[in-house]
């Protein structure tokens, strides 16, 4: 009789035990950013505090994935729903979840404004340069020459015009004294984590902050192991990755 | 039931919604039933503004009716405007100095008045809507007149309290604007 | 806590914008959340105004689908929010309110008709009758009153909050430039003063109770994966609606007991009706009104038997027939002939109404 040795698997308690395997694709990018976003939750103490809302794309199987309140929006809408909710309850840690078409396409009226009023939230947006839910079509975000079902030759900047910068965008419209701005990627989680501690660190401390997360989409990008991460480097060099503004004091 | 349907129309800063509100507070305050819709378009100025007021014993049904007891016309645009508020039961009143046009509606009577001259030449410029006031609580008799200088007090009494001579005025303007349909009744 | 501005009956002279600021304070509203749009500007005006003095909330969003979800974000976290909107703006926060729907989120909307389609006119419809009832990819799951004038409006904006809440469907206030604008008298009560006591609002994000200790995390959601799961949702809710029609469902009739034609309408059309059948009485004509105060859920049975009761019937709205093809469904096997006096994006006049009738009267040998 051979004896097993089994551990059980690391998770932090703002992520939802209950739930199981997540529903994400094998390789997808959300998880990593989830975890993330769960462990700092749990080392901050924000659990009783956090109310987390995501958009409809793959980000809606989030749905249950957290083990903090949390509300399934529609498509862009998670950004209103959420300063909805910071709005009549002061004090709330809240954190609107979406990808790059639900912030910069048909949520940006949200994000603009948003980041413009310096709403008391955390905007997270994974992008992985394509709307994965519905197939692989090109989204504001696609890198150039890049082959999706809607730009099945590449993406062709002279008629699609050049892939939206979401952070720089931000960024330049924000009030530098109250709000964190900043771009991370699923290759250095450590790194991602620090950010989204500072995140929402501001957060808790009043303030608006915006992270734009370079993720991965192997299925539909329909690439191996190699390929993904070789991808997302050239994203990196692509999109900057940095801290674009950091509010005094925060650090 | 009694009720009298007014149709209160001229070019936007006229004031005719100034003195459509200053009426209905009056008649409120008199008790009686009141509804009172102003005429708003896609601009914020300029354009015909008309005042439909209603003021009566009972619960008012309609909002808006479609013949007026009186239409006041105080510009050109006006009268186009109002014809299809008239007919043969309308007292139509319109001010002979500011329209070239002369209404022609067939209707139970026409009154013509030159306010706007009268205002200019004996008292002001800006007191031309009270005389218009005036003019209708005298047709109509909705009301006594104390409830109507009391509502004056109300929306002018800031103005009056800088400036008491402008009571006086805005009284002589009121007292000018009855006087002018009483006359010309007479005729 | 709000502080409410109505404590004792106090008779007010007001537009309608204003009187449904003073009653959502007087239901206890605690946020609005809101865009501009013609002709409902007012109520937030009104509402900003009276800050200071009521300490609820406000944010002025950027846009009508922002007003929508703010709204239900209010909602979720445990505030009496609402928000109000007109003509094309109440096109686009369908997203929302069918949101809403799904979720049986406690949504209240004022919607202060226009003319439409699109742009259209800024001052008087009942076009949206149609949409606001069965707006978005849904069922229509929703209460709608239809007011007629101030009171009405006082009454039911307060009415709406508790309804909301009680039943958890979206829940309106169907109402019109005209009532927006217009002055007319009105008395202001402290609800608690006629027995009413507001329903609570319960928080669902960020509960009561610590997660993992005293309850687990909500986890809200619109999405399903599979078709029966939906079904079987939306089985459930078609229930509750129907249950809770029998409580909420609500007429008016006027001189309707004897009358040989029975004019139906809504909203301020009916007060025209009621000017038009005072005069035909007085002709010895038999007319009557029946006005459906709940545009949804109708009210069937006494519909059908007001229909019954009466020799012709006569529709009449300011649009081309939106409630009446709400109605005729619901009369459907009765054979009672109708007509019809449609004003699209027009106020209907009594005379209107007195010419129409006597019209249907001259051409009929039904009555005499």
């Amino acid at each position: 009789m051979v004896e097993l040795l089994s551990l059980p698997p690391e998770i932090p308690s703002a992520q939802n035990m209950k739930v199981g395997a997540s529903k994400f694709c094998p390789g997808c990018g959300h998880g990593i950013i989830l975890k993330s976003l769960a462990y700092v939750i749990d080392e901050l103490g924000l659990q009783e505090r956090a109310v987390f809302g995501c958009d409809i794309g793959c980000s809606l199987l989030s749905w249950n994935y957290m083990n903090v309140d949390t509300v399934q929006t529609h498509h862009g809408r998670t950004t209103p729903v959420i300063y909805g909710v910071t709005r009549a309850n002061p004090g709330t840690v809240g954190i609107a979840y979406m990808g790059d078409g639900g912030g910069l396409a048909i949520g940006a009226q949200h994000l603009v404004n948003a980041s413009v009023r310096g709403e008391n939230m955390l905007i997270l947006l994974c992008n992985n340069t394509n709307y994965g839910m519905t197939g692989g079509q090109m989204s504001p975000t696609t890198m150039p020459g890049q082959i999706t079902e809607t730009t099945p030759y590449g993406r062709d900047c002279e008629t699609t015009g050049k892939p939206a910068k979401g952070a720089e965008m931000v960024a330049s419209i924000v009030d530098p004294g109250k709000s964190f701005v900043a771009r991370s990627t699923v290759s250095n989680v450590r790194k991602l984590r620090a950010t989204l501690k500072k995140a929402l660190t501001n957060v808790a401390n009043g303030g608006f902050s915006f992270v734009e997360v370079l993720s991965i989409c192997p299925l539909n990008w329909r690439t191996n192991n190699k390929d993904t991460f070789g991808r997302l480097a050239k994203m990196e060099e692509f999109f900057e990755v940095k801290d674009f503004v950091v509010p005094e004091g925060l650090n | 039931m009694t009720r009298t349907k007014i149709v209160l129309a001229g070019e936007g800063g006229q004031g005719v919604q100034s003195v459509a509100k200053i009426l209905v507070e009056a008649g409120y305050e008199a008790n009686k039933e009141i509804l009172y819709i102003p005429n708003f378009g896609v601009e914020q100025r300029g354009g015909v503004s008309i005042a439909f007021c209603q003021i009566g014993d009972e619960k008012i049904g309609e909002p808006r009716f479609s013949k007026g007891d009186i239409v006041i016309m105080l510009s050109d645009r006006a009268i186009e405007r109002c014809q299809t508020y008239i007919d043969k039961n309308t007292v139509v009143i319109y001010d002979t100095s500011v329209c070239h046009t002369k209404p022609t509606a067939e209707c139970k009577e026409i009154i013509g008045i030159p306010a706007n001259q009268i205002a200019h030449d004996e008292l002001s410029v800006r007191v031309f809507n009270i005389i218009i006031l005036g003019v209708i609580i005298e047709a109509t008799k909705v009301m006594p007149i104390d409830y109507v200088k009391s509502a004056m007090e109300h929306a002018l009494g800031k103005k009056f309290d800088k400036k008491p001579e402008l009571r006086e005025l805005n009284y002589k303007a009121l007292e000018c604007g009855m006087k002018l349909v009483a006359k010309s009744q007479c005729v | 806590m709000v502080k409410k501005l109505i404590e004792k009956d106090t008779k007010m002279f007001l537009t309608g914008n204003e009187v449904i600021a003073y009653a959502a304070n007087a239901a206890q509203a605690e946020f609005m959340y809101g865009y501009p749009i013609t002709p409902q500007n007012e109520i937030m005006h009104t509402w900003c105004k009276l800050l200071p003095k009521t300490e609820a909330g406000f944010l002025q969003t950027e846009d009508e689908i922002s007003a929508g979800f703010s709204t239900i974000g209010g909602i979720l976290a445990g505030k009496r929010a609402f928000t109000a909107t007109a003509g094309p703006g109440n096109v686009i926060m369908q997203d929302a309110m069918s949101m809403a729907e799904m979720m049986r989120i406690p949504f209240v909307c004022a919607v202060m008709q226009r003319g439409g389609p699109s742009t259209a006119t800024v001052i008087y419809a009942q076009q949206e009758t149609n949409l606001t009832c069965f707006g978005g990819n849904g069922e229509g799951f929703r209460i709608v009153y239809s007011t007629s004038g101030h009171q009405d409006l006082y009454d039911y904006v307060i009415k709406a909050f508790n309804t909301a809440w009680k039943y958890r469907f979206p829940t309106f206030i169907l109402a019109d430039g005209y009532q927006g604008k217009m002055r007319e008298p009105v008395m202001m009560y402290d609800p608690a003063t006629r027995g009413i006591t507001m329903e609570p609002t319960p928080a669902q994000l960020r509960a009561v109770g610590k997660i993992g200790v005293d309850r687990d995390a909500n986890h809200l959601r619109n999405t399903f994966n599979l078709e029966e799961e939906l079904m079987e949702h939306l089985e459930g809710y078609q229930k509750d609606f129907d249950e809770m029609a029998k409580e909420v469902a609500e007429y008016e009739e006027y001189r309707a007991e004897d009358a040989e034609i029975l004019i139906i309408a809504h909203g301020i059309v009916a007060r025209s009706a009621k000017t038009a059948i005072d005069a035909l009485r007085e002709k010895g004509i038999k007319v009557g009104l029946f006005r459906p105060i709940t545009i949804r859920p109708l009210a069937v049975e006494p519909l059908r038997n007001a229909v019954k009761r009466s020799k012709q019937i006569l529709f009449t709205e300011s649009a081309n027939g939106q409630l009446a093809r709400i109605v005729l469904e619901k009369i459907y096997g009765l054979t009672t002939p109708y007509s019809t006096l449609y004003k699209m994006g027009v106020g209907v006049t009594g005379d209107d109404l007195i010419n129409k009738v006597q019209e249907m009267i001259s051409s009929s040998q039904v009555v005499a």
